[in-house]
């Protein structure tokens, strides 16, 4: 299902602005739509990994998407346990997305409905091997056997 | 197009403890793309995402005029540890 029609026919919404949002009256130029909300927010809580990203992983058609693309592939994530979300075919997920998690750039990881961090910080927990703790736990990655750490 | 000048001049006033910051930009001057370390002392028990948070807070203007925006987010004492072991 599309974000267009998940959004056309989602109801009620389920989370409010968060208050940051509400207090910067600089911050209020432009509301994500409750439909818009509710969609992504049933997107991130439906699949395990979601990914919004511009291009596909076949295809990033940015260096930054690509990257964590990458490390994903590295840390031993299927294909078939990515959802990506390509930003660039849809304008109002494009700007919703960044508005939902109040992040202001895309890539965008989301691991069971929690947003992870977009490129730097993905790197970084790569590095440091919080993300491959964070994908054996949610059973998205093998754990790797210790002498091979 | 955002000046060098402008990003550093806001994260100045921000962050009472910077102690470090080196702007690069990755853009061939069109001042689209930077890519940002910061170290200060502001981000003292701050994990990661916290500190980017707080940076993408100060910088929301900017970030909103960039195409690309990227931050490494250090504590003082994080910066010399990796600097005396080579990995910064």
């Amino acid at each position: 299902m599309s974000f267009r029609t998940a959004a056309r026919i989602a109801l009620a919404p389920r989370r409010t602005l968060a208050s940051t949002f509400l207090s910067n009256p600089s911050l209020c130029r432009r509301f994500l739509s409750t439909e818009h909300r509710k969609a992504i927010d049933d997107a991130v809580h439906q699949h395990p990994l979601v990914l919004f990203m511009k291009g596909t992983p076949d295809q990033p058609q940015c260096g930054f998407s690509r990257a964590v693309c990458q490390i994903l592939d590295v840390q031993g994530v299927p294909q078939d346990k990515i959802k990506s979300f390509n930003v660039l075919e849809d304008e109002d997920l494009r700007t919703g997305i960044k508005e939902y998690s109040e992040w202001p750039t895309v890539p965008q990881l989301y691991v069971n409905g929690e947003f992870v961090g977009g490129c730097d910080i993905v790197l970084s927990m790569h590095q440091n091997g919080e993300l491959e703790e964070l994908l054996a736990k949610n059973g998205l990655a093998a754990p790797l056997p210790e002498q091979a750490k | 197009m955002v000046a060098q000048s402008e990003i550093e001049s806001t994260l100045r006033a921000a962050l009472p403890k910077l102690a470090r910051i080196e702007i690069e930009d990755q853009s061939s001057g069109c001042g689209e793309n930077y890519s940002v370390l910061i170290v200060s002392d502001d981000f003292e028990g701050l994990i990661t995402i916290k500190r980017h948070r707080l940076v993408n807070e100060i910088l929301r203007k900017q970030i909103a005029e960039m195409h690309a925006f990227s931050q490494r987010t250090l504590t003082v004492k994080q910066y010399e540890a990796m600097k005396k072991a080579g990995t910064l």
